[in-house]
C-alpha cells in the first residue's frame, strides 16, 4: 500500500510533464505565428525580429518547454493574447473560483441525488420503480448538457417562470440550480447504475442473511451493512466523473453565461488565444491526475480486502 | 438410433460454436434492442440518403419564409434564413455518421484492439509503455485534448490539403471540408483508443492464464493463432458492448466539437451548429422547433447507442443475464 502511493507520486511529476510537453508542442506547432498575431501581417521585419528575440522564440524547442515549465510552476502562463497587457495566470485565476462552487455544487447534486436513488432501485429491484429509475440513468448517464440544457430552460424558464434563465450570482442564488442541475443529471444517473449494481451484489451476500438472521432493524441493516459496503466500488468512479464535469462546465458556463474558466476556454478558442488554452487544458489536467490518485488511494483505505502491489 | 445420436452431436457442435449468433438471436427478441436498431436506421438511413430524400438542398434560403414552424411544405419548419430544418438535420446525420465510423474503426478498432493486444499479450516493456501512453491520453480531460488538437492541427491540416491540392491538381477538397473532417478525425480517434486498449488488456490479461490458452501452446499452436483463434474470440464480448456505447459517445464528441465552433464549419450543417444556432433566448422563447429537432435527434442518436449496449451487455454477458 504504502509502496504503491509512494510508485504513484513518484510517477505523477513525469505524467505530468509529458502532459505539459503534449500541450506545449501542440501549442508551438499548431498554430500561426504568435509574433503575427501580436503586431500583424504587415509589421517591419526588424520589429518582429527584436519581438522574437524578446519572446524567446529563436532558442530550441525544449528549451522553451522547459521554460515555460519553469514558469508554469510559479503560476505564471504567460500573456493572453487577446486580454491586451493581462497575465494568463490573472484571468484564470479570477474564473476558477467560480467554476469551482459550480463544479461543487454539481458534484453535490450528483452524490445526494444518486446514490439514495442508486440504493433505492436495489432495494426494490424488479418493480416499476426499479425499472423507471434504470431507464432514466441510462438516458441521462450519457446525454450531453446542450441537450438537457434547452429542454430545462424552456420549460423552467420561459413557461413556468420560475427560475432565471442565465448568470451567476455565487453558491447561494436561484441561478445556479438549473446550470448545476444540468451537469449533475449524468452524475446522478451514473452514480445511481453504479451503486444499484454494487447494491445488489451486497445484498445477496452471507452477511446480509447473518444481519436480518440476528434480527436488526432493516434501516440498520441497510444503512451500516448495504451501503457502506456498496460505495466501496462507487469511490473510484468519483475520481473520474471529475473528467466528466470539466466538460460539462465548458458548454454549461457558455449557456448560461456563467463567468468561469468554460466560458473562457470556449472565448479562448473562438479568439486563438494560445497561452490560455494551453493553460486551461493543463490545469484541469493537473487537477484530475491528483483527483484519480486520491480516489484510488481512498479505495484502499475504505476496503482493507484491496491491495496494491 | 446412432443416426439420431449423431445427428444430436451434430447439432450440439453447430449450437456450440454460434456463440456471436446466438447472441444475435436472443438480442433482436429484446424490445429495447429492436428499438434502438430501428431508431439507428432511421436516423442514419436518412442521411446516408439525404441527398435523394432531404425535400431541399441544405443552403437554400427561402427569405420570404424565415422561422417558421412546422408545416406542410416544411416538415421541421425553417431557420434564420429560411432554410429547411429537416433537410439540414438529414445532412447533419451524413457529416456525423462518417466521423464516427471513421474514428471509431481507427481509433478504437484499430489502434484500441492491436495495442490492448500487444500490451495484454507480452507485457514488460510494450506493456509499460502502452500503459503510460494509455494514462496520459487519460489525463486530459477528453473534450480539453480534442479542443486543443482540433484547434491547433487545423492550421497545419489546411495547408497540407491546398499542398495536396496544388500539387495534384484535384480541386474543390478544402471547399468540401476535407480539412475539417480529418481534423475532427484526428481529434476523436486520439480520445477514444484508451478505453478500448485498457478493456482489451485487461481482458487478454485474464484469459492468457485460462486452461485452453496453456493447452493450445502445449499443442505447438503459433502465437498469432493462439491471439486470434483463442483470446481474441472469447475477449469480444465485453470489446462489443464497449464499441455500441463508445460510438454513442463519439457521436455526442463530435456534436460538442461543432457546437463548439471548432467542428465541421458552416454552411454545411452539422448537429453542433443547428443546436448553437437555436439557442439564442429569443429564439428558445418564440421559436423553439428550431432547437427542439436537432436536441431530440442527438438524444434520440446517443440513447439508441447505450440502450443498444445495454442489451448487447444482457445478451453477452453471462453475469447479466
Amino acid at each position: 500500500m504504502g509502496a504503491f502511493i509512494v510508485r504513484r507520486l513518484l510517477w505523477l511529476p513525469f505524467l505530468l510533464l509529458i502532459v505539459s510537453l503534449v500541450t506545449f508542442a501542440l501549442g508551438t506547432y499548431g498554430p500561426g505565428d504568435p509574433v503575427e498575431v501580436r503586431l500583424g501581417t504587415r509589421a517591419n521585419p526588424q520589429t518582429v525580429a527584436r519581438l522574437r528575440r524578446q519572446m524567446g522564440l529563436e532558442r530550441p524547442f525544449f528549451v522553451q518547454w522547459g521554460d515555460y515549465v519553469r514558469k508554469a510552476l510559479k503560476g505564471d502562463f504567460g500573456e493572453s493574447l487577446t486580454y491586451r497587457g493581462q497575465t494568463v495566470g490573472g484571468l484564470v485565476a479570477k474564473k476558477i473560483w467560480v467554476s469551482a462552487r459550480l463544479t461543487f455544487a454539481a458534484m453535490f447534486i450528483g452524490i445526494g441525488l444518486g446514490i439514495p436513488l442508486g440504493l433505492l432501485a436495489a432495494l426494490k429491484q424488479g418493480t416499476w420503480l426499479d425499472g423507471a429509475l434504470v431507464s432514466f440513468a441510462l438516458f441521462f448517464n450519457a446525454t450531453p448538457v446542450f441537450i438537457t440544457a434547452p429542454f430545462l430552460i424552456i420549460l423552467f424558464a420561459l413557461k413556468l417562470h420560475l427560475l432565471p434563465t442565465s448568470g451567476w450570482d455565487g453558491l447561494f442564488s436561484t441561478k445556479i440550480i438549473m446550470p448545476a442541475l444540468v451537469m449533475g443529471l449524468p452524475g446522478i444517473a451514473g452514480l445511481a447504475r453504479m451503486t444499484r449494481a454494487s447494491a445488489m451484489e451486497v445484498l445477496g451476500q452471507d452477511y446480509i442473511r447473518t444481519a436480518r438472521a440476528k434480527g436488526l432493524s432493516e434501516f440498520t441493516i441497510q444503512v451500516r451493512h448495504v451501503l457502506r459496503n456498496a460505495l466501496i466500488p462507487v469511490i473510484t468512479i468519483l475520481g473520474l466523473s471529475l473528467a466528466g464535469l470539466v466538460e460539462g462546465a465548458f458548454i454549461t458556463e457558455t449557456i448560461f453565461g456563467i463567468p468561469g474558466i468554460g466560458r473562457l476556454a470556449v472565448e479562448s478558442i473562438f479568439h486563438r488565444d494560445y497561452p490560455v488554452i494551453m493553460a486551461l487544458t493543463l490545469i484541469p489536467a493537473c487537477a484530475l491526475v491528483m483527483a484519480v490518485l486520491i480516489s484510488d488511494v481512498l479505495y484502499a483505505v475504505v476496503d482493507p480486502r484491496i491491495r496494491y502491489t | 438410433m446412432a443416426v439420431e445420436q449423431v445427428a444430436g452431436r451434430v447439432q450440439l457442435r453447430y449450437r456450440s460454436r454460434g456463440l456471436l449468433r446466438n447472441a444475435v438471436r436472443r438480442l433482436i427478441k429484446k424490445p429495447k434492442a429492436v428499438v434502438a436498431i430501428a431508431a439507428l436506421l432511421l436516423l442514419y438511413g436518412s442521411g446516408i440518403f439525404a441527398n435523394l430524400l432531404a425535400p431541399y438542398p441544405y443552403t437554400e434560403q427561402d427569405l420570404h419564409a424565415v422561422r417558421q414552424g412546422p408545416s406542410a411544405e416544411h416538415w421541421l419548419g425553417t431557420d434564420t434564413a429560411g432554410r429547411d430544418v429537416l433537410s439540414r438535420l438529414m445532412y447533419s446525420m451524413r457529416a456525423n455518421l462518417i466521423l464516427t465510423v471513421t474514428s471509431m474503426a481507427t481509433g478504437t478498432l484499430v489502434i484500441g484492439i492491436t495495442l490492448g493486444l500487444v500490451a495484454g499479450y507480452y507485457r514488460k516493456w510494450a506493456d509499460t509503455l502502452i500503459s503510460r501512453l494509455g494514462e496520459v491520453f487519460l489525463a486530459f480531460p477528453g473534450i480539453l485534448l480534442m479542443i486543443l488538437m482540433a484547434a491547433t492541427i487545423k492550421p497545419r491540416v489546411l495547408e497540407l490539403t491546398r499542398a495536396f491540392e496544388d500539387s495534384t491538381g484535384i480541386t474543390g477538397l478544402v471547399r468540401w471540408g476535407l480539412a475539417d473532417y480529418l481534423v475532427i478525425f484526428f481529434a476523436l480517434a486520439a480520445v477514444s483508443w484508451v478505453g478500448m486498449m485498457r478493456l482489451v488488456r485487461g481482458q487478454i490479461l485474464y484469459l492468457k492464464e485460462a486452461q485452453y490458452a496453456d493447452s493450445a501452446r502445449a499443442m505447438g499452436a503459433s502465437t498469432a493463432r493462439i491471439i486470434f483463434v483463442h483470446l481474441l474470440p472469447n475477449a469480444l464480448p465485453p470489446v462489443i458492448v464497449s464499441i455500441s456505447m463508445g460510438l454513442g459517445a463519439i457521436a455526442g464528441a463530435e456534436v460538442a466539437l461543432s457546437w463548439l465552433g471548432i467542428g465541421i464549419q458552416p454552411p454545411v450543417p452539422s448537429l453542433g451548429n443547428l443546436i448553437r444556432g437555436g439557442q439564442d433566448i429569443s429564439l428558445l422563447r418564440n421559436h423553439p422547433h428550431l432547437i427542439l429537432s436537432p436536441v431530440i435527434v442527438v438524444g434520440t442518436l446517443i440513447f439508441a447507442w447505450n440502450l443498444l449496449g445495454d442489451a448487447l451487455n444482457d445478451v453477452l454477458n453471462p453475469r447479466a443475464r
